[in-house]
């Protein structure tokens, strides 16, 4: 009998321990970040400035490669380990496996994820441990940007509009739920952002139908609420900036990239997608289209939207202003002030006022755009030039359709009090190739010709003043893809070039410190630490890399 | 109609590698798509709908389906992007909306209807339907002042230039090799080389056509194609010309004005 007891009790101790290694307390996503990395940001503020020092300009030059994976999605059983497969569509994405989003570090295992598939992965070797896999109706494969977790739970987004709900421990299926309909066009790519007990979603559209950020329950998927990024009927506020109610239930405002949260007011501070029809825009009225291009507040109890800033009034180049604002506490002409920092993919870098939406800086980042007329307006906000839209002979646009940044994140250092943008800039040609009045659908009614690349650059950004502080252009002879950024508080700021290379710099000079060619990076380098051990990890295509000192 | 649509899924389904409005890259390549086209109906069924929609329907929604003054456009709403074979179509119709009005239509008229919207291709990557004929907009003459002013201190048209326009029949093309030679999009579409000079510290000089380079490596290219890779460090003197800079360097000084004048302009060289 006591022989029993001590084996049940044993037993418990060790299934307590277990349940303790995969389980993530939301509240422990409030802390800043440090040795783990349990959310798409690392932390809500989305600073991507990590707390840990163990690696530092003096001794980052002995970095060295701990272990590699190479990941491979897709039906087939997958590094020794049985593939879990789920899913309600036949199909295969015929393309290779290319991580292009975050990955989440809990008690040592790696959460890693690419489009319909999700893998566990042990941090201190990278041998994975389970591997899932989503069989998919279609959709637009062209990103997954991470898992969210909450308790023992992971949740996915797959392209074909499910968010899809694991065991944390074996990767086995607990749920998936329909979060955008398949008929109308929809793709999800976001990494949900799980806040208390909500799970924030968002999709992507590139066929005129309304964005919208909905909350789930992580338990049961039941949906909480949803927010819409444009007016869905009579009476909705913002209606008056478009021609009409039709025009703006087909108005887009796509949320496709995770934002930062400010515990403190409860809300969910993102950037919204373009207006749709993106370029041929005139059946979308004289107006701003809100709120579209836009960085709003969301309170994540309610769903309801506490402020806005439109970044891109009726923009007509598809250049979202989604690209994640990081939320500083700092002094700002004599005060501290609680604010969100912004840099858009149409080259302007935004100060605002996280409490109330107030504008506090504007500037232009990228010397070479010219699409907006010079100065800004009373909001502070550029000004479009209609004549820089498109032409049928031609308009010379800066910048290219890309942007002068995207979605690949940037990051802040309180050490140095400044914001990190991978910066590019480029010329394209915009032929306007539909000459209908009412313009076409989606993205469609404009071919745009890239001219040249002026530039792939790591911009250091003064928030107080919108300024460029340094930056470093990389003397690469291709154009962009950047990768994203983190900072450290050893003093190091680690980025992708565009020629391969994971570059560890000196965030207040822009100083080379260390690099290893590793291929072109992918996602953004992420940070953990495990036995005393800081490691620096980063993804270059279906590979993932990891960098420690011994 | 699951399991139908799932087959013809299977059969379609390409999947865009690239697509724009997520940080794609844009300019050219074919744009595959990662939703199903539906199955191409019975001629018979699109034309007797066509009929019906004609004369019913045209007035306020377009020949095309795709709106006018007063009328949505059917090709992008919901009920439509749903509706398999008029099912969620017939209500609207049966019940009128808004300001449109109740019709008497049978099931199978209904089932046309649904039939002749459906043969519309829908989706993000819109092909265009009306066409400009042409992208040559500006005034040669014009054009021909600009190029004596901004480039004819490299080029001329009696020399380099001589039948360029011949050389490159597509208007479309030719601008875009006048405004970067060699980009994509352009003729040559390969890049024009660009020159290197790499200088160790002990003096000794490689010269030769840039390959590849970053922060920390050079790779340059001798007259014979053999390639020699030298590592940067401070005692390396590296210098680029890019033989494209004066080009680049008028980008931001252009009006599109002057782009449009300088290629009717050049369009008279052939």
């Amino acid at each position: 009998m006591s022989r029993r007891l001590l084996f049940i009790s044993l037993a418990l101790l060790l299934l307590s321990g277990l349940s303790a290694a995969q389980n993530l307390d939301p509240a422990q996503i409030l802390k800043p970040l440090a040795d783990s990395w349990p959310t798409y940001s690392g932390d809500y503020s989305a600073k991507r400035y990590s707390a840990l020092k163990l690696i530092d300009q003096s001794n980052v030059k002995n970095l060295t490669l701990a272990w590699t994976l190479r990941l491979n999605g897709g039906p087939g059983n997958f590094g020794g380990v049985q593939t879990i497969t789920g899913g309600e569509g036949p199909g295969e994405y015929a393309g290779g496996t290319n991580i292009k989003g975050s990955i989440l570090e809990v008690d040592g295992i790696l959460y890693v994820s690419a489009p319909d598939n999700a893998w566990a992965v042990d941090a201190r070797d990278g041998r994975v441990i389970w591997h899932y896999f989503w069989r998919t109706r279609g959709g637009t494969h062209i990103g997954n940007r991470g898992l969210g977790m909450w308790r023992d739970r992971l949740y996915m987004e797959t392209p074909d509009n499910y968010l899809v709900c694991l065991d944390a421990k074996t990767g086995k299926e607990l749920w998936h739920v329909e979060i955008s309909d398949f008929d109308l066009q929809y793709f999800s790519t976001m990494a949900p952002i799980v806040v208390g007990d909500h799970v924030l979603v968002g999709t992507g559209n590139d066929l005129d139908e309304p964005g919208f950020l909905q909350s789930f329950d992580p338990m049961t998927g039941k949906r909480q609420w949803i927010w819409y990024a444009v007016p869905m009927k009579e009476g909705d506020p913002g209606l008056e900036t478009w021609k009409n109610l039709d025009a703006a239930r087909h108005g887009g405002g796509q949320m496709w990239v995770p934002g930062a949260y400010d515990p403190e007011t409860r809300l969910y501070i993102a950037g919204t997608g373009n207006p749709s029809p993106a370029y041929t825009s005139a059946g979308r009225g004289e107006g701003d289209n809100l709120y579209t291009c836009a960085i709003v507040a969301i309170n994540v109890d309610t769903g309801k939207m506490a402020w806005y800033y439109q970044t891109s009034p009726h923009d007509t180049h598809d250049w979202d202003s989604s690209q994640t604002p990081i939320l500083v506490d700092g002094e700002f002409n004599g005060r501290m002030r609680k604010m969100a920092l912004h840099a858009s993919r149409n080259g302007y870098y935004f100060t605002l006022d996280r409490l109330t939406g107030e504008r506090l800086v504007t500037s232009k980042y990228s010397p070479t755009a010219n699409w907006a007329k010079e100065g800004l307006n009373k909001q502070g906000q550029p000004v479009r030039d209609p004549a820089k839209d498109f032409h049928v002979g031609g308009s010379l646009v800066s910048p290219n359709n890309t942007g002068v940044t995207n979605w690949p994140p940037p990051s802040y250092s309180p050490d140095t009090g400044l914001f990190y943008v991978p910066r590019y800039d480029s010329y394209a040609m915009y032929y306007l190739t539909e000459t209908d009045p009412r313009g076409a659908m989606g993205l469609g009614g404009k071919e745009e010709v890239n001219v040249a690349s002026l530039g792939s650059h790591l911009a250091a950004i003064d928030y107080k003043t919108g300024k460029t502080v340094w930056s470093h252009q990389y003397p690469s002879t291709g154009g962009g893809n950047l990768s994203g950024i983190l900072t450290t508080a050893g003093r190091l700021l680690f980025a992708g070039d565009n020629a391969g290379n994971l570059i560890a710099f000196d965030p207040s000079n822009g100083k080379i410190l260390w690099h290893s060619r590793i291929g072109q990076v992918s996602n953004a380098p992420q940070t953990y630490m495990l036995d005393g051990h800081q490691y620096i990890l980063a993804a270059a295509g279906d590979t993932l890399f990891a960098f420690t000192l011994y | 109609m699951r399991i139908l649509t799932a087959l013809f899924l299977l059969q379609l389904i390409t999947l865009q590698a690239n697509a724009q409005g997520q940080g794609g890259r844009g300019g050219g390549g074919p744009i595959t798509q990662g939703y199903p086209q539906r199955p191409p109906a019975d001629p018979a069924v699109v034309e007797r709908g066509r009929m019906l929609y004609s004369t019913n329907c045209a007035f306020c929604h377009g020949a095309d389906a795709r709106g006018g003054e007063g009328a949505s456009n059917l090709l992008r709403s919901e009920v439509v992007l749903n509706d398999k074979n008029g099912e969620l179509i017939v209500d609207v119709l049966r019940n009128g909306v808004a300001t449109m009005p109740k019709f008497e239509f049978t099931n199978a008229q209904v089932s046309d209807i649904a039939g002749f919207i459906h043969s519309f291709r829908v989706g993000g990557y819109d092909i265009s339907r009306q066409r400009p004929v042409t992208i040559v907009v500006g005034d040669a003459k014009a054009g021909e002042a600009y190029f004596k002013m901004k480039c004819a201190s490299c080029h001329s048209a009696a020399g380099d230039l001589k039948g360029f326009a011949a050389r490159i029949n597509d208007p479309r093309v030719m601008q875009q090799t006048w405004l970067l030679p060699g980009a994509r999009g352009a003729r040559p579409s390969k890049p024009i080389p660009t020159r290197v000079t790499v200088t160790l510290a002990s003096g000794q000089k490689f010269e030769g056509q840039l390959v590849r380079i970053d922060d920390f490596l050079v790779t340059l290219a001798s007259p014979d194609d053999t390639q020699r890779t030298v590592r940067r460090d401070a005692s390396t003197k590296v210098e680029v010309r890019d033989p494209m800079q004066p080009h680049k360097d008028l980008l931001s000084v252009y009006a599109d004005r002057d782009i449009h004048n300088v290629t009717a302009y050049l369009e008279t060289l052939k």
